[in-house]
């Protein structure tokens, strides 16, 4: 979920009015917001490097409000306060409009055949006579970085370039050329490098190193000019320094490059929208036209307005209330969704404005519905659902077994599902190849490598960890182990195991055996080596030699017991004898 | 406890030390502080003090035969070179004694063991005297015709137990020359006790299947148990408390007519696991640094492809009433097999053939079963953890049904003031977090997650129109460690588990 930190009185200024910390956290909750901190730069810089290095730092006070991720439009300052002003009706949602300039003005960008292997996509807008100062550019800045980081996916999906449109005249051109022919001073850099140097430069940037993976291994580099070969923006990575924007930028040329139409129409509209407030005239945005390497001309930002229709009486069965057409238009007025009554009342048309992409569908306008009428308000029914329980047949054995083994004295263990390649191969004196265990691609540590095959490793590491605890040790788990079976749709299946061990002065066979035989006894198997159970001297890596047995039950191999080789208890660092028990329960269902 | 433990001596029997104190007791009943002290006691017993405390302390075992007050006192003993001065007088009379009439020479009194503290001490009495211009060195000569041994009466007198007879003067003077010291001597004030009696019966420590079988147990006295004592703990196995937890969890929702799902597979394909819950996938949570994705089985090989097709249109190019995402889907990224991040996947899975039937029946289901994310761990997140989903599924259902069953679900855990905040989640709209208030932290706390799912999940999977499905997920182990006090969740979840904590837990009652 982001986080939106904004100056409080900033806030409330804009809101015109000021809440104490509990009733703008009281009205955050109720309008799907959340307060997470109330803090200051000052604050932030002493918790994060240490007292003392924040002298001078601002003592303003900030709200990091937490916003739900599809609400790009709440993003900034300028989002939130509209967003709150409607929906305490105190403003009316603005209309946003696009201005077609004179054909001569308008701006162009022509995007170029050799940008469709790499970033084939770029829309453009422009805001005219904008009045910056110092909060406002920072807030311009923040949002951009919100959008980065949320819908554009790190810039990976889209990438934002904002540009003093007075330094550079257009036509401009979107191409990918090779690094070596990309040449020019970046943002705030004193000159000027190449395409290549700019990545050697931001390798360590701990910033801009994140975004070098998405071109540096691209043969082409995108890259905008304009018409007398002025970097503009070398996308993703960063913006020329000749138009950089500062206070008394008037006109802004935005132009973002995507690997995915959709997100880059959604993220230009959403800057357009927060940001023409601060035009000479207000929530307009001039026009500009995209020219694909087709030939094809598109005229961006689009700011599309759609209209849907949704029956007042399919809201108020889906929320369970019971209010009237008109009020239900009220409601959904106040989130920022342009309603009205149509057909008599038997249809409410409901406009959605270019900042609402997160509406896609019916329930999400019956939710924001539901929301100006307050969750906290609908009446709390029971559905009259009627349908009779039944336990997962593997679960209710499981659940059973589990107060047995309890009764008879061994204690329940829960350990991870997941574990080194160690774990189960080479501690246990064999090797991964040999297991038929599933692999994880991307473990951050050794202990995320494997999904474990057997639970033996878990019990033996609990124990390990337990050393302190007086003897003997008995643990047991029933739980799950994975499995490779290309019968499966995925190609794996979980195996639900019972597994125990015994750890004292003496190796305990007897005990293990004994906690077989009463297993058997709780199944309802009878020792037979027909039609029940029995074990059978068999070798195995984990076992001492001649100390371990296999065990059958109703003619299928079933698991091992025996007492634990050396080297197994060696390598678990225990330094007791032990023995240890483990079998499938799915037999036995 | 041994079971001859009663029959030791020095607790009972004629002639013993506690009879005999028993005896003194009753005759200095009427005395003025109507006791006795141990001290006196042994010496007018003329038994060793220690033996004394042990019968008094013996006697005390047996009830309320005596009671004893233990105080301290201090009291004057001789050093032992004070007891050689009683045997053998004072130095400076020996010194004294030691010199012939025609004198001795110094060099030879100091040899004597008595020499050198004797000499000062005799000169400084004036009973002695040194010529030294004596021939062959210094001769001491007797300057008086006798003396008398003060020192050693005084400590005579004090061996003999009348230690107020010297002045504080003479004993801080004796003290000094350590021949006396002060020791501290702790005794006790004893008295009669409500049951009094100057003969002891041998006490049993326990019934014994002889006394039942001879009836001589209607005869015996039994010993005292002492029961501030704990007891001894039985030898026994025990659950763990997240599984105890769980257990509950199972019980509440069968009690509410769900049925289990089954959750017995941890390996997900992306397509259950994400496509089939309409999460695009270009998704934060399908990231690397979020999901586990295998290497080996790499990608799933089978999937409904019709149900395959109807996802892909509702992703790419939307339909059923939805806009999509319009991206472009790819069946690759489906394929991509990922250790289950939800168990919300098993709840597609279920829905999906729930659509299959001829005709569609209501059903409640629930789950608690591991999930995996690759996140970064600290003491409340664990890679793998337990997720605990509820789903319902049946035409007409509403916001309110949701937030009903919800009451009903977390009244049966004890929570009763419950409040909701719109949220946002991929897969469900309208989405609400239930927040509880939490009296300890005075606060509103996050309790779980729910919503309904979004019609673009459900309608491809073929199910009706009309039929809403609700549905709320939770964590097992937060409510596991508010109930159990873990503040970290290693010490709770996983092989480093602090076993005394396993065998300490209590039972598991989640509305008490």
């Amino acid at each position: 979920m982001p986080t939106v930190s904004v100056k409080r009185d900033l806030l409330f200024q804009a809101l015109g009015r000021s809440y104490t910390d509990e009733e703008f956290d009281e009205l955050c909750f109720e309008f799907g917001l959340e307060l997470d901190e109330i803090t200051s730069e000052k604050e932030i810089i002493n918790k994060e490097q240490g007292d003392g290095k924040a002298d001078g730092a601002s003592e303003i006070i900030l709200y990091k409000i937490d916003v739900p991720a599809n609400r790009y439009d709440l993003l900034c300052l300028e989002g939130l306060v509209r967003g709150l002003q409607v929906f305490k009706e105190r403003i009316k949602a603005p209309r946003y409009k696009r201005i077609m300039p004179p054909i001569s003005e308008v701006q162009r960008l022509s995007i170029m055949e050799e940008t469709t292997q790499v970033r084939p996509y770029a829309v453009a807008a422009v805001l005219r006579n904008v009045t910056l100062n110092k909060d406002r550019y920072e807030s311009f800045i923040d949002l951009q970085e919100k959008l980065h980081q949320n819908i554009c996916r790190k810039r990976s999906l889209v990438a934002i370039g904002t540009h003093d449109l007075d330094t550079v005249s257009g036509p401009f051109i979107y191409t990918a050329k090779p690094p070596s022919e990309i040449k020019f001073k970046p943002l705030n850099q004193d000159k000027e490098y190449s395409a290549s140097e700019i990545m050697d430069l931001y390798r360590m940037d701990s910033h801009l190193k994140h975004y070098l993976h998405i071109t540096e291994n691209e043969p082409l580099y995108p890259v905008i000019y304009d018409s007398n070969g002025i970097v503009l923006s070398m996308p993703p990575i960063i913006n020329g320094d000749h138009t950089k924007i500062n206070l008394n930028t008037r006109n802004v040329f935005i132009e973002c490059t995507a690997t995915d139409l959709t997100k880059a129409k959604t993220v230009l509209d959403i800057l357009v929208t927060m940001f023409s407030e601060y035009c000479q005239k207000p929530f307009t945005v001039e026009a500009t036209e995209v020219t694909y390497p087709n030939g094809k001309s598109y005229i961006f930002p689009e700011l599309a307005y759609r209209r849907e229709k949704i029956k007042p009486d399919i809201m108020n069965k889906k929320i369970g209330i019971n209010e009237t057409p008109a009020s239900l238009a009220k409601l959904l007025t106040r989130m920022c969704l342009k309603s009205h009554v149509i057909g008599n009342g038997n249809n409410i048309e409901v406009e959605i404005p270019p900042t609402r992409s997160d509406i896609i569908h019916a329930c999400d306008i019956i939710e924001d519905a539901a929301i100006a009428y307050g969750y906290n308000n609908i009446q709390m029914t029971i559905p009259k659902t009627y349908t009779i329980a039944n336990q997962f047949p593997l679960n209710k054995l499981t659940e059973l077994l589990r107060q047995d083994l309890a009764a008879a004295g061994f204690t329940e263990a829960l350990t991870f599902a997941l574990c080194s390649q160690e774990d189960i191969a080479s501690k246990l004196g064999t090797d991964i190849s040999a297991t038929k265990a599933v692999h994880i691609a991307n473990p951050k540590t050794a202990e995320f490598q494997v999904a474990r095959t057997t639970l033996l490793p878990g019990l033996l590491k609990t124990i390990a960890a337990n050393r302190k605890m007086p003897l003997p040790l008995k643990l047991f788990e029933i739980s799950d182990v994975v499995v490779k079976d290309s019968a499966k749709d995925v190609g794996a299946r979980n195996h639900r195991h019972l597994c125990a061990v015994y750890l004292n002065k003496t190796p305990g066979f007897e005990v293990i055996h004994g906690l077989l035989d009463r297993v058997m006894q709780l199944l309802d198997v009878p020792p037979s080596k027909d039609n029940g159970y029995y074990i059978k001297a068999t070798e195995d890596s984990a076992f001492f030699p001649g100390r371990c047995a296999e065990i059958f039950a109703k003619g299928h191999s079933i698991g091992n017991l025996g007492v634990l080789h050396p080297d197994v208890i060696t390598k678990f660092e225990l330094s007791m004898p032990c023995s240890a028990l483990e079998i499938t329960i799915e037999p036995f269902l | 406890m041994s079971p001859t433990m009663g029959t030791e001596a020095g607790t009972a029997g004629p002639g013993s030390a506690a009879e005999l104190l028993l005896q003194r007791l009753e005759l200095a009943g009427g005395s003025a502080e109507g006791g006795l002290c141990s001290l006196e006691a042994a010496a007018a017993l003329g038994l060793d003090h220690q033996t004394l405390v042990g019968a008094v302390k013996s006697l005390q075992a047996l009830g309320e035969v005596i009671e004893a007050e233990q105080r301290t006192s201090k009291k004057w003993e001789l050093t032992p070179e004070g007891e050689e001065v009683v045997r053998e007088g004072s130095h400076e009379v020996r010194v004294f004694n030691s010199i012939p009439l025609e004198g001795l020479a110094q060099s030879e009194l100091m040899k004597l063991p008595c020499g050198k503290v004797g000499f000062s001490k005799a000169m400084s009495n004036k009973w002695i005297r040194l010529d030294k211009s004596t021939e062959g060195g210094p001769h001491v000569f007797r300057a008086v015709e006798s003396v008398q041994d003060g020192v050693r009466e005084k400590l005579l007198q004090l061996q003999q137990g009348d230690p107020n007879s010297l002045e504080e003067k003479d004993k801080s003077e004796l003290k000094k020359r350590k021949l006396l010291t002060e020791v501290t001597v702790k005794t006790y004030w004893i008295r009669k006790g409500s049951a009094f009696s100057t003969t002891v019966t041998k006490q049993e420590t326990d019934l014994t299947p002889e006394m039942i079988a001879s009836g001589s147990w209607r005869d015996l006295k039994f010993k005292a148990y002492n029961f501030e004592a704990l007891g001894i703990m039985p030898e026994s196995g025990h659950l763990h408390p997240l599984m105890k937890v769980r257990s509950q969890f199972r019980q509440i929702f069968l009690e509410m007519g769900f049925s289990e799902m089954p959750t017995n597979n941890f390996i997900e394909s992306s397509f259950w696991n994400f496509d089939a819950l309409f999460q695009p996938q270009q998704h934060p949570a399908r990231d690397q640094h979020d999901t586990f994705f295998l290497k080996d089985p790499a990608e799933a090989t089978q999937f409904p492809m019709d149900y395959l097709k109807r996802v892909k249109r509702v992703h790419s190019q939307g339909g059923y009433g939805s806009q999509g995402y319009k991206y472009d889907w790819k069946l690759e990224e489906a394929r991509k097999n990922v250790l289950r991040t939800h168990t919300t996947a098993v709840s597609a899975r279920m829905l999906y053939q729930l659509a299959q039937q001829e005709k569609f029946t209501p059903a409640k289901y629930f789950s608690i079963d591991r999930v995996f994310r690759n996140e970064t761990l600290d003491a409340t997140h664990l890679a793998e953890f337990h997720q605990i989903e509820g789903v319902v599924a049946d035409y007409g259902l509403t916001l309110g049904d949701l937030m009903g069953v919800l009451k009903e679900f977390f009244t049966k855990l004890g929570i009763t003031q419950l409040r909701f905040k719109p949220a946002y989640n991929p897969y469900t709209e309208p989405s609400m977090e239930v927040f509880s208030y939490h009296q300890g932290l005075r606060k509103w706390v996050e309790v779980g997650n729910s919503g309904v799912f979004r019609p673009e999940m459900l309608l491809p999977m073929g199910l009706p129109e009309g039929v809403s499905v609700i549905a709320w997920g939770l964590s097992l182990e937060r409510p596991t460690m508010i109930k159990y006090g873990i503040n970290n969740i290693r010490e709770l979840v996983g092989h480093k588990v602090n076993l005394q904590m396993v065998y300490d837990s209590p039972i598991c009652r989640l509305d008490a």
